[in-house]
């Protein structure tokens, strides 16, 4: 089908328009963290920067006092226990989640269906229904202000979806490959470990990375769990940019630079797995 | 959240036909069956379960961490609830924010797919380009356009001066209704992406066939779209709309980066409003019972999405 010059035209323009509108923002989050204080504060805006200022990420990771003559919070720490925290939990979720799918994708049992559609009933509620009982229980259990509580609590939300997206991928194995490993003698532990977690591969790949994903933004468990340095991660940190008397900007962006490379540069390695992932539910049938 | 947008409409299918595809293994593994679900029903009632009911025995008394013997009240926090203006205010709030944000990103959702549908130079750049604002954190969108609203020297307001829209710089966070607006253009940015995504591969699966049949029976490109693209998308767009809306619902990280509920709590959503009871007044009681009635809504989304997901298989 030829298109009509005229009809070319807009096609180009709202594609430009479309590319536009996704990167100014990108494009504004990097210039801002790379320009001095004296050139973000200018009027008018410095669009292109003059210097390119790499001030503002030796001071995030070094510290010191920030434009209100606050201290510059440890930065450092909070994305090393961001990395533990969302690489823990999702090494839990996958390993504890994987196992528990199986069983309910493959096996027989009392209660199975029931144990089943319970586990999507959970996933669906919203997180903050466990925001208070779980405060209250960490506090109790001293676990606040430790990542193996935050570990723990991202994974209750964690865990139902992981179980509910493993379970289709080990379903769509053929039975027949299971059947032939059981006659050559092999357990089930055997058949799960040997051959149906190397062909759910992909599946797997793609739930780790959603998992991974969520725990690294989490916002609101972290917030109230943490309330010292030790524990706060990476959105924590970020958002007490915004709390003091006067926000410093360039910092705020360095942050939200650094703590948003991570998941950026993964979905564009693995676009193909997210989307895949994203769309299984809503257009296959 | 972003989990919910991978769910798996086959599920519902696999259960009623559990019975047929595993029959095959006539005999009941329990033991084996038990073992593979063992760590994981620890952790779900450990941290699921346990909780759920522990928050409904709270949501009974007026519960505070600091008293030994909080007091029984039965049902008075859910009755405060109702009667308290606060709460209905912020559920009209909430209710605002998720019906503009969702409808704009369903609209501009689908006139996205539609435009990356086309066949152009470029276009899987393009289609690479929409992946960028669902993978940025929310908390790092928040900061973002934080400070592209800035009232001095905000990016929005140097460009649109630039452009001579506006004749002075504006204090776009500072007014309650500009507040909500502008924190709904900074969610619409990030979360159309997550519509388009999934409109775009529901396009791609329709046969180019149709669309030529209906060219040479003299359809106009716009008939097309109205004819055939839009009623056999309309699966997948009541699916992305339900998730959608189950997440705007309870929207809470950018409105405490953005606006903490201010200004005059022009953006107090349902989420934060509940979370200021909890933790800022400490009435955990208060904030259980509030947490109930949220899940409660946003169960009834649930049950919709779940009959959809059902009635397609």
């Amino acid at each position: 089908m030829k298109r009509k010059p005229l009809d070319e035209f807009f096609l180009y323009f709202f594609a430009i328009l479309f590319a536009l509108i996704i990167l100014a923002p990108f494009y504004w989050l990097v210039v801002s963290a790379f320009s001095s204080k004296a050139e973000l504060l200018s009027v008018p805006v410095h669009w292109f920067p003059e210097k390119i200022y790499l001030g503002n990420i030796t001071k995030i990771f070094q510290g010191g006092l920030n434009i209100s003559g606050g201290e510059v919070p440890p930065f450092g720490t909070a994305v090393k226990n961001s990395i533990i925290v969302a690489g823990v939990t999702t090494l839990i979720c996958i390993t504890v989640g994987s196992l528990a799918a199986y069983a309910f994708g493959r096996m027989n049992f009392f209660l199975s269906n029931q144990l089943f559609i319970a586990i999507i009933a959970l996933r669906m509620l919203p997180e903050i229904v466990t925001v208070v009982p779980l405060y209250i229980i960490m506090k109790k259990l001293c676990l606040n202000n430790t990542l193996l509580g935050l570990i723990l609590v991202y994974t209750s939300f964690t865990l139902p979806f992981v179980i509910w997206m493993m379970e289709s991928y080990f379903e769509a194995i053929p039975v027949e490959l299971e059947d032939a490993a059981s006659i050559d003698g092999l357990s089930r532990l055997g058949i799960f470990f040997k051959i149906i977690m190397p062909l759910s591969l992909p599946g797997l790949i793609t739930t780790a990375i959603f998992t991974l994903l969520t725990a690294w933004d989490e916002f609101l468990f972290a917030l109230i769990m943490t309330s010292t340095y030790q524990a706060k991660t990476l959105t924590v940190a970020i958002s007490e940019f915004t709390t003091r008397h006067m926000i410093d900007y360039g910092l705020m962006m360095t942050g939200g630079l650094l703590s948003a490379l991570p998941p950026l540069l993964v979905a564009l390695a693995l676009q193909k797995y997210i989307v895949s992932g994203l769309t299984s539910g809503a257009i296959k049938g | 959240m972003k989990l919910c947008a991978a769910c798996c409409r086959n599920r519902y299918k696999k259960l009623v036909k559990r019975g047929i595809t595993l029959s095959a293994k006539t005999y009941r593994e329990n033991k084996t069956a038990y073992f593979f679900i063992l760590p994981a029903m620890l952790f779900i009632i450990g941290i699921i379960i346990f909780p759920l009911l522990y928050s409904v025995y709270i949501s009974f008394f007026d519960f505070n961490i600091f008293t030994k013997h909080p007091p029984f009240i039965g049902l008075k926090n859910y009755m405060d609830i109702f009667k308290s203006d606060y709460f209905w205010q912020s559920m009209g709030r909430t209710t605002y924010f998720t019906v503009i944000s969702v409808g704009l990103e369903l609209v501009l959702g689908f006139l996205v797919a539609l435009l990356l549908n086309q066949e152009f130079k470029g276009r899987s750049f393009a289609r690479t380009l929409l992946i960028l604002p669902w993978a940025l954190p929310t908390v790092v969108n928040g900061v973002l356009w934080t400070w592209i609203y800035d009232p001095n020297y905000g990016a929005l307001n140097a460009l649109l001066k630039s452009l001579g829209i506006i004749s002075q710089y504006k204090n776009w966070l500072g007014t309650a209704f500009n507040a909500m607006n502008a924190v709904i253009v900074a969610d619409v940015w990030k979360n159309t992406s997550f519509i388009a995504m999934v409109l775009l591969a529901a396009m791609q699966n329709i046969p180019k066939d149709y669309y030529e049949a209906a060219i040479i029976d003299g359809a106009s490109r716009l008939k097309n779209v109205f004819y055939i693209t839009l009623p056999l998308l309309r699966p997948a767009i009541l699916v992305a709309v339900v998730i959608r809306t189950m997440e705007a619902f309870k929207v809470f990280d950018i409105i405490y980066i953005m606006t903490k509920g201010g200004p005059a709590n022009g953006t107090q959503v349902i989420s934060y409003y509940t979370y200021i009871n909890s933790f800022q007044y400490s009435k955990y009681g208060y904030g259980a019972a509030l947490s109930y009635i949220v899940s409660l809504v946003i169960l009834i989304f649930a049950l919709v999405y779940i009959k959809i997901l059902y009635k397609k298989s």
